[in-house]
């Protein structure tokens, strides 16, 4: 009964179980398929595509200064991230990791001006700790409000957020600040001993290497332990979890706790890797960015590594853009619809689409006549 | 390959070689089904048989891989429910489609054809007509809110009718209803057929469908197994057709006097989840090696008594305890501990997480057994997992596939082996065969007589009558939240047991 008239008609059809390939063909896609779009924009309103994408490509990858440059950008980003994306696996949205960025940091700051003749190793080690303290206390601000007081967590995160910054500013502005700053919101400069030390002869700093060691040992927490499993079966259901005898409240303090506790690592490994001091204005927002590369990595800690990466050589991109008279937002834009395409491209990881002939022709009870995918309607019982 | 199948003059509906695949399964293989004008037709099968699968079909919700649907001779092809609709075809859902602050007259007119305009008392008149003419007991004017299920499912019929339909499918409508109603709404299916209009009854309960039924059609396994005139079958027929081989309807039990109260719960008072009153001092004991079961229609207080004890609803005022301990301050944890196994009534929603796999659904009460330190003891999770899969007879593809995946009855055993295999003192079973097949339902109450033979308190609550009645040593009987009376199962009244239910019965026996 194939009718005369039969169109190629597309259809989408649930995918029961979507495959790791899949989903891994899905996102690279996702991304792909961005830069075309962000192309066809820029083509539009009258960019030259050539000059801004080997522009992208020699201020990230195509050099040895880019590269580094772009493995700096992408270590906080890996650890603000990994900030998002353990208290996303509770299903709580922190999204105050840049302001935990910030007390970290100032966490950090404090241990280095307090004790700046420590030697390096003992120094670098209370910094870090002070850079996790500073984090964590202010993520148990929403943390404890959420748990004991079922406060949302969102608002409480974001705007602690201008706090921390401000509070920042107001140290580098009055005691912390550095006399010989001519007027900046710059603090005193670290003791060699409160500076990260280089990695061979690179720009790079140890921090990469504490970046990678967050996202296996989070990895290895969400993976191996009880802790980990307790994440999971809260962030899958509430009930169950209730139902089994875990307590809530105290996971989600102690998961807003790591949560804020990554982030001020974070910031502990900006100002003594990168920064050297502590000042205004130590993030371009990778507290924000953080959501946009956990939700891309879907929340996984290794696959964040290769996302902050890239983004990583996003920002370092857009530095290249600027030296060139290109506006450095093309990267905003960029970054944009990457996370649009991902998200959009989720429905082909759970759906596929079939092209089916269709006959036209109004004939009614065609045997073999597509059956159209309802989502959420399962086969009964089974 | 028809287009134009004439059909006998009376039929009303004429389903044709119908296959619909779904990933993995054929839920429906070449079935053929046809309805007469005039007739109650039952469609009787275990869960997963496909019956929802084939209705779903004729009520245009999925379109099917091959087969014709004729409706009153005429080929169709449904590309959705609305076109079902206008073409006659009516059905009840088991979950009610109706808006809950809207009167019973509004939601009547919902969807009805050519209504922009609700036209107020008029509308409420022509609903009490309609009902009436079915003798269908709603008032027209009621929020959707303040009804019963039963009444509820009253006005989804009514919506049925009132769009005119001529086929009407009814999705295992009983199992929300007390005996009476179940009575009632049989008068109401009787009614609209000899109107001659078709009802189709799906079913896996065979009292209803030898009481109701014209005709029976027993699918099975996707396949039509049979369609026979209610006069030339009985029931272990119908039963062998839908599960395939004999089937025991009476567990064996054996007679032990149970021992010392085990489970006790003295002056409960909860709220519901809206902040209602849902449990009015009840106070209830169970004994070591008894069954008690739990009788009353659904919403009655039993899920919030669960609750309560399991410790995930806190109590406004009485104890729980057991073995003489008291829990009622304690935590979920901590009743846990103290021997206490739930298998509650959501099993995928609060039992089981429905996107995990055997193993990790298997950790969850079990958390400290496979705890190495901090981390996962793997081997002894995945160990035990396979060994209680074995054990209970649980098919399962794999043991990291997630358990939504199972069917029914292999969820059910997957959630009962695991409450059981930390060897509770003390046990509440909420619906425990709720939607599932003959072959599971059986397994899951000899598990629970073993329960009670091996000395443990069992609490059973149920909305399956005969469940109680065959597994129970005693039944208590809950409406609106206060005991009604205890009565010991053997030679018990269902007359009696069913009008406690609706909470007429005065003093427990």
């Amino acid at each position: 009964m194939s009718a005369t008239t039969a169109a190629l008609r597309p259809r989408l059809v649930k995918r029961l179980l979507p495959s790791r390939a899949t989903r891994l063909a899905v996102r690279i896609g996702a991304v792909a398929a961005a830069f075309v779009a962000a192309a066809l924009f820029l083509l539009l309103a009258g960019n030259p595509i050539g000059p801004v994408f080997s522009a992208l490509w020699s201020g990230s990858f195509g050099s040895a200064y880019g590269q580094a440059q772009t493995i700096l950008a992408a270590i906080p980003l890996v650890f603000t991230s990994l900030a998002v994306a353990i208290a996303f696996r509770m299903l709580l949205w922190n999204i105050g990791a840049e302001g935990q960025f910030y007390f970290g940091a100032f966490g950090a700051a404090a241990v280095a001006y307090a004790w700046p003749e420590w030697p390096g190793p003992l120094l670098l080690t209370a910094m870090v700790l002070g850079g996790m303290l500073g984090g964590a206390l202010w993520a148990l601000v929403p943390g404890a409000l959420r748990a004991y007081l079922g406060v949302n967590e969102i608002v409480p995160t974001l705007l602690l957020n201008y706090v921390a910054i401000l509070w920042v500013d107001y140290l580098v502005n009055t005691a912390w600040r550095d006399p010989e700053s001519l007027g900046f919101p710059l603090g005193v400069p670290f003791s060699a001993q409160a500076t990260l030390p280089q990695l061979g002869d690179t720009a790079v700093h140890a921090g990469a290497i504490i970046a990678v060691i967050a996202a296996l040992v989070i990895a290895v927490i969400l993976r191996k332990t009880i802790w980990g499993y307790k994440i999971k079966v809260i962030g899958e259901n509430r009930r169950a979890a209730r139902y089994a005898g875990f307590s809530i409240t105290r996971n989600i303090v102690g998961v807003m706790l790591l949560s804020g506790a990554l982030a001020g690592v974070g910031g502990m490994v900006e100002v003594s890797g990168t920064v050297h001091r502590i000042q205004a204005d130590i993030s371009p927002g990778f507290g924000y960015t953080g959501i946009i590369v956990a939700t891309l990595a879907r929340f996984s800690p290794l696959l964040i590594l290769p996302v902050a990466l890239l983004f990583g050589a996003l920002i370092t991109g857009g530095v290249e853009l600027q030296t060139i008279g290109l506006p450095s937002d093309i990267v905003l834009m960029l970054q944009g619809t990457i996370l649009f395409f991902a998200l959009a491209g989720e429905l082909l990881v759970h759906y596929r689409i079939e092209w089916r002939r269709q006959a036209q022709t109004g004939s009614e009870g065609e045997p073999g006549a597509a059956g159209r995918a309802h989502p959420g309607a399962m086969p009964s019982g089974t | 390959m028809s287009t134009h199948d004439p059909g006998p003059a009376e039929g009303a509906v004429e389903l044709r070689g119908i296959v619909k695949r779904f990933p993995g399964i054929v839920a429906n293989d070449n079935v053929d089904f046809s309805v007469a004008r005039g007739e109650v037709h039952a469609l009787l099968g275990e869960n997963g048989a496909g019956k929802t699968t084939l209705m779903s079909i004729l009520s245009g919700a999925y379109r099917p891989d091959a087969g014709t649907v004729s409706v009153g001779g005429r080929t169709m092809s449904f590309r959705s429910p609305k076109q079902a609709i206008e073409a006659g075809i009516g059905m009840v859902h088991q979950h009610f489609r109706l808006v809950q602050p809207l009167s019973v007259a509004e939601n009547v007119l919902l969807g009805a054809p050519s209504t922009f305009r609700l036209a107020g008392n008029a509308t409420e008149d022509r609903v009490a007509e309609l009902a009436e003419a079915y003798g269908i007991r709603v008032n027209p004017s009621a929020k959707i809110w303040q009804l019963s299920v039963g009444e509820q499912q009253r006005v989804e019929i009514l919506k049925a009718l009132f769009r005119e339909a001529s086929v009407l499918i009814l999705d295992e409508p009983t199992a929300v209803l007390t005996p009476q109603e179940a009575t009632h709404l049989f008068s109401i299916m009787r009614r609209i057929a000899s109107e001659d209009r078709a009802v189709i009854f799906i079913s896996h309960k065979l009292d209803e469908v030898m009481a109701v039924a014209d005709r029976v059609t027993v699918l099975r396994a996707g396949r039509g197994v049979a369609t026979l005139t209610i006069g030339e079958s009985d029931k272990a027929n119908l039963a062998r057709l839908m599960v395939g081989r004999e089937v025991m309807f009476r567990v064996a039990r054996s007679d032990h006097d149970a021992g010392a109260p085990r489970l006790t719960v003295k002056g409960l008072i909860a709220t519901g989840d809206l902040g209602l009153p849902a449990l009015r001092d009840v106070t209830l004991e169970v004994r070591a090696g008894e069954i008690l079961g739990v009788a009353g229609v659904a919403g009655n207080g039993q899920r919030e008594l669960t609750e309560v004890i399991a410790g995930l609803r806190p109590a406004i005022s009485g104890t729980v305890a057991i073995g003489g301990r008291d829990l009622s301050a304690s935590t979920p944890a901590e009743r846990i501990s103290a021997g206490l196994g739930y298998v509650p009534e959501d099993r995928l929603g609060t039992g089981l997480i429905p996107s995990l796999g055997c193993i990790d659904n298997v950790m969850l009460k079990r958390t400290d057994e496979f705890a190495r330190g901090f981390f996962i003891n793997k081997q002894a999770a995945e160990a035990a997992t396979s060994e209680l899969v074995d054990r209970f007879d649980v098919k399962t593809s794999s043991l990291h596939s997630p358990v939504s995946l199972m069917s029914g009855g292999n969820i059910q055993k997957l959630l009962l082996a695991r409450e059981l295999s930390a060897g509770p003192g003390a046990l509440v079973v909420a619906q425990p065969t709720a939607g599932l097949d003959v072959g599971a339902t059986e397994a899951i109450r000899r598990l629970l007589l073993e329960q009670r033979d091996a000395g443990v308190a069992v609490l059973l609550v149920s909305e399956d009558l005969d469940e109680l009645l065959s597994l129970c040593d005693r039944i208590a009987v809950m409406y609106e939240g206060k005991v009604m009376g205890v009565v010991g199962a053997a030679g018990a009244d269902r007359e009696q047991i069913g009008l406690m239910m609706a909470g007429t019965a005065s003093d427990p026996a």
